[in-house]
């Protein structure tokens, strides 16, 4: 067993700097990788780009890197619930890249897996493709979408091992597995880190060999966006 | 005229036995409400869930456990989770049989906006390209007009793009209209309504071919 085990989040962390390219995990505030987000705001780095299907909420997520400037640029797909996002993306502050939310997991999945682009029909004819090369296949047009590279990938997940094999749980999984192994160092935060062995092999979502450091997260706030509710009657 | 609810139990009867069915935010997911019991339907929210349930009872919500509008859900019998890029591999692959979105502007040809309004709201496409690029089945529901009283159904979209020629079917408070290479055909009216009111009502090329039935709701 190869032992990816780090103490804490700060050992997790070793090596991020100004400038470099993060994926996080996460749709919405589901799934958030929470303490690593909350160590890159305390470590302060600046100019980062992060790849995140969305940017958190003003005060939680990646809101909290937003409101001390430490964005760049941002690439996702949907942005809507925050306002200092909108706020300085308008501005001109804060450089944006909306990429179609299939699209942007599978620019995740292609760096995982090794593929430099891929064809897709999402964007064509809009203004998404507006420079890229677009090729006709069987009669419909795709558009060629390059595999991300980014530096880190914070994911989180519900259970690990030592051996840094993940488990999700629930909507939480979205593009965690995906950006598990797709940058050069993955770094999953675990609900529940156990030993090596107390998995069932069976189980297991995304396997240690994609993952290079693994913690057991401090705490999880897990905020709900929309609290729907149904009447018992 | 149909309010939002009734858009969406119109919608509801394009839903059949055996369907796999994304629906969007909006109109789109009052559809789940109205769908016929006796059929056996499974929805799928693009965040990484098929076979979503209701909303959960008052102290039973899971922050893990959300649809595509970051809402507390329950999943049924049957239901399964999964990742990012396979649950985009079902939309691009063309497992999902029908999707049901919101819009702001639909165009004759069946181009779709309803992702941003230059300068004012860049909220994100989402899903929403992905949808409609690759669904085969995409049916829209939204009002026949905004709130100044102008056209949504438009020879050419003016707000930038979400997908070009997708959508087959649009059902709105005034009328059920199919696109089709000549322009938008009319189906159906809205209870009360009339072709007149139609025809005022939508700025694209429309087909009045006979008499229109009133739809049955």
């Amino acid at each position: 067993m190869i032992n990816k085990t780090v103490s804490d989040v700060s050992k997790a962390l070793e090596g991020v700097a100004d400038g470099m390219t993060f994926m996080l995990g996460g749709f919405g505030l589901c799934g958030i990788p929470e303490n690593a987000i909350a160590e890159l705001v305390r470590l302060g780095v600046k100019n980062i780009t992060c790849i995140s299907n969305n940017a958190g909420v003003d005060d939680f997520g990646l809101g909290l890197l937003l409101q001390k400037h430490q964005i760049k640029k941002m690439i996702s797909s949907y942005v809507g619930e925050n306002d200092e996002f909108e706020r300085q993306m308008l501005s001109g502050e804060l450089e944006v890249e909306l990429t179609p939310q299939g699209t942007l997991a599978e620019k995740c999945r292609a760096a995982q897996a090794g593929f430099p682009a891929f064809y897709t029909p999402a964007g064509y004819g809009t203004e998404v493709a507006e420079g890229k090369e677009t090729r006709e296949f069987d009669g419909k047009m795709y558009v060629l979408e390059p595999a991300f590279k980014a530096d880190f990938s914070f994911v989180k997940a519900w259970k690990g091992d030592e051996a840094g094999n993940l488990i999700f749980k629930g909507t939480a999984r979205n593009f965690n597995p995906c950006m598990c192994g797709a940058a050069k160092i993955t770094v999953a935060e675990v609900e529940e880190l156990l030993p090596a062995g107390s998995l069932d092999p069976n189980e297991i979502h995304i396997p240690g060999i994609f993952v290079q450091r693994i913690f057991q997260g401090e705490k999880y706030e897990k905020r709900i966006e929309q609290r729907t509710v149904r009447e018992r009657n | 005229m149909l309010d939002k609810n009734g858009i969406a139990k119109r919608i509801a009867k394009e839903v059949k036995d055996g369907f796999y069915v994304n629906l969007g935010i909006g109109i789109p997911t009052l559809v789940a409400n109205f769908v016929r019991d006796d059929i056996s339907v499974e929805f799928q929210s693009e965040n990484g869930v098929l076979g979503m349930g209701p909303f959960p009872f008052e102290g039973e919500e899971d922050a893990d456990i959300i649809n595509a509008g970051k809402q507390t859900i329950t999943t049924l019998p049957g239901a399964s989770f999964f990742d990012s890029a396979l649950s985009f591999g079902m939309i691009r692959g063309q497992h999902v049989d029908l999707t049901i979105l919101g819009a702001m502007e639909v165009a004759e040809n069946g181009d779709i906006a309803n992702w941003k309004i230059p300068g004012k709201m860049v909220k994100g496409m989402g899903g929403a390209m992905d949808l409609v690029a690759s669904a085969e089945n995409i049916i829209v529901a939204m009002m026949h007009t905004n709130k100044a009283g102008q056209s949504k159904l438009l020879k050419r979209c003016t707000l930038p793009l979400t997908g070009v020629g997708c959508v087959k079917k649009i059902v709105t408070n005034l009328a059920v209209l199919e696109v089709t290479q000549k322009g938008f055909k009319l189906l159906e009216r809205a209870p009360g309504v009339t072709v007149e009111e139609i025809v005022k009502a939508t700025e694209g090329k429309l087909i009045v071919d006979g008499e229109i039935p009133e739809m049955k709701i």
